[in-house]
């Protein structure tokens, strides 16, 4: 048992992995097959919020920032693959029949340029701007303003930049995905395996990250920075690699987000998206492995079956699930077994008082100590 | 300078202000590998921020060499890089990290960064050794945080061994210990200091008079009296500042090394809130 038990993560992940990627497009219809690629993105996202927000502890409100660079970088690319050679999309021939296209629409033409923007963008902008805040010892509420502000104006840019960009009315109708044609069955599930491929994969290095040494002394840097910096680290360097792998993992999310949803728009970025990413982390537990992953899942799957047939109610829902969480489960839903594993184990897990020590000088004094202890109580 | 000065650490003319506040006006004193050497002084004496100082945590003035090296103006993680440890009065160790876990991140100080993305296998003798030093071997795998008082502090003072520092910073190592702890503590204070630099910072008198060897009395951010335990206690100034004039006669008890007497005398200097 005890040996078995640093892979259960990994065990997990399979079994995951298996009604992801064969029992799900089994038996699942095209419309569900679409909407769990959709939970899959902000799953994605959500395991990269449970990296920086559970064992980093930055608060990090505005995801929708790095969700949005991959999700345009990706949509820009499909929206010239689906315009005619020569021709300008669609939208902007509304505005200005003779516009040209802008020059940061020129590289997205090339699929490698797309796809090294997608992982390099997010790696750009939040290295710079994390270390800029980190350095400077920007924590706490100020971090979570400080993000939750930059995802308000980005998605404010993009909403005024309605010649550029397409403004609120976002990108949409892609008709090709690489060279694929996206209204086809067989390669909707194709984009559906891939992001839950990106899926199982961004777990799988957060399983890695979080049992590394790294991980050891992300949490430590959460729990006590000053400390770590007194014992020769710069807490600063430590929070900014979680910081840039979670936005790598946002911007993903939010490429593939794209294809699987056919539109993106600020809405998707702004604060309340942003909110609403990291509510579903707190909802399944940040700092466990499966539980931002399956929380964002879930959010996902009450935002798109309660949300759009009774859309007032399932606002007051998801406040009270979030409240009854906050209260009673701070941890998460992920918490609750760790609890009931504590209930059921408890009787025969408590290590005997005391123990027979080889021990040295110290080790006798401090059972007095302990005892006069237990007494002053 | 002899070879024992080549790894001393030299304070010299030490000032630290806090907006126009002058928290330590010119302090001066070294310390030398093979003694146990404290610091005392009455409450905001200046001896906490001395420590702060030398450790990168507040900005000062003046110089401090660790064997020749400045330290002043130095980044906080670069000083501990350069081989200065130290502890802080609450005991501060990764509550929800096990105690093996806390001595392998304060091992891992000199690590490269790729390796921290692999797991730990199996434990580093420097840290087995440190276990064995502070007596947690039994308790390796327990959470720090759920660890009495004294052993957390003793967790600290482990997590300081392991990185092989230079100079040692503590504290009030002992504050809130049993009786019996301060004496585990001041044995191992002793050891350490054998090969390594140990300052304290400390309150509690009879744990001073106890493992002294030199000591620095620091009162309103200037050197009162520096020099043997014995000496110090019989500098009318010390006792001054310690009883005012009036207790200058019982402090005379302090000379003696514990006994009924000097209870006294401490519950005095306990009252004067040192």
């Amino acid at each position: 048992m005890t040996k078995l038990k640093p892979w259960l993560p990994l065990i997990g992940i399979a079994v995951f992995a298996v009604l992801l990627l064969v029992v799900a497009p089994a038996v699942l219809s095209m419309h569900w097959i679409n909407n769990l690629g959709k939970y899959c993105c902000w799953a994605i996202a959500a395991v990269g919020i449970g990296l920086a927000w559970g064992r980093g502890g930055m608060l990090v409100l505005g995801q929708g920032v790095f969700f949005g660079l991959g999700a345009y970088a990706m949509a820009m690319h499909l929206t010239l693959e689906s315009t005619a050679p020569g021709s300008l999309p669609v939208f902007m021939i509304l505005y200005d029949p003779s516009a040209s296209l802008p020059a940061f629409w020129e590289p997205f033409r090339s699929d490698a340029f797309t796809l090294a923007a997608i992982l390099l963008l997010p790696v750009i902008v939040a290295g710079v701007l994390g270390y800029a805040l980190f350095k400077r010892r920007i924590k706490g509420a100020y971090f979570a303003i400080l993000s939750q502000a930059l995802a308000v104006a980005l998605a404010v840019l993009i909403s005024s930049t309605i010649r550029e960009t397409g403004g609120d009315t976002g990108l949409s109708d892609f008709k090709y995905f690489f060279g694929y044609v996206l209204n086809d069955d067989a390669n909707k599930v194709m984009v559906f395996m891939i992001a839950a491929s990106l899926l199982i994969l961004c777990l799988l290095a957060v399983w890695q990250l979080n049992r590394s040494r790294f991980g050891e002394l992300l949490i430590a840097t959460r729990d006590a920075e000053e400390r770590v910096r007194f014992l020769g680290y710069d807490p600063a360097n430590i929070k900014l690699v979680a910081y840039v792998v979670a936005a790598v993992m946002a911007s993903i999310a939010g490429a593939l987000f794209v294809p699987i949803v056919g539109i993106i728009t600020p809405a998707e970025i702004g604060a309340s998206a942003s909110i609403l990413m990291i509510a579903g982390v707190a909802l399944g537990g940040r700092a466990s492995l499966f539980g931002p992953a399956l929380g964002a899942m879930a959010i996902g799957w009450g935002q798109s079956s309660l949300g759009s047939s009774w859309p007032d109610g399932w606002i007051y829902i998801l406040g009270l699930v979030f409240i009854l969480v906050t209260l009673f489960l701070p941890m998460g839903l992920s918490s609750l077994f760790a609890k009931a594993k504590g209930l059921v184990w408890r009787p025969r897990d408590t290590p005997p008082a005391s123990l027979p020590d080889p021990a040295p000088v110290l080790e006798r004094v401090e059972e007095p100590g302990r005892i006069a202890e237990e007494v002053a109580k | 300078m002899t070879a024992a000065e080549d790894h001393s650490l030299v304070v010299t003319d030490l000032r630290v202000e806090f907006d126009g506040f002058v928290a330590v006006g010119g302090v001066s004193f070294d310390a030398h590998p093979g003694e146990v050497r404290f610091l005392i002084g009455p409450n905001g004496a200046g001896k906490t921020t001395c420590i702060d100082a030398i450790t990168g945590l507040s900005k000062g003035t003046g110089s401090v060499t660790l064997a020749g090296q400045e330290l002043l103006g130095k980044s906080t993680q670069k000083i501990v890089r350069l081989g200065v440890g130290r502890t802080f009065q609450t005991a501060s160790v990764f509550e929800q990290l096990s105690v093996l876990q806390n001595l392998d991140i304060a091992a891992g100080l000199h690590r490269s960064s790729l390796s921290l993305l692999r797991a730990r296998r199996g434990v580093d003798p420097a840290i087995e050794s440190a276990l064995d030093e502070t007596g947690l071997s039994g308790e390796r795998d327990t959470p720090a945080g759920i660890l009495s008082h004294g052993q957390k502090q003793w967790l600290e003072i482990g997590m300081m061994l392991v990185q092989e520092p230079r100079a040692l910073l503590l504290d009030e190592p002992v504050a809130g210990m049993s009786q019996d702890e301060r004496t585990a503590t001041g044995e191992l204070l002793q050891r350490i200091a054998q090969r390594r630099i140990v300052l304290v910072v400390e309150h509690d008198m009879d744990f001073m008079r106890r493992y002294a060897s030199r000591v620095t009395v620091l009162h309103q951010g200037k050197v009162l009296s520096e020099g043997a335990v014995a000496h110090v206690q019989a500098d009318p100034r010390v006792q001054e500042v310690y009883l005012g004039t009036a207790g200058a006669a019982s402090t005379a008890a302090m000379a003696v090394v514990p006994d009924a007497t000097t209870a006294t005398a401490d519950a005095a200097l306990q009252e004067e809130g040192v």
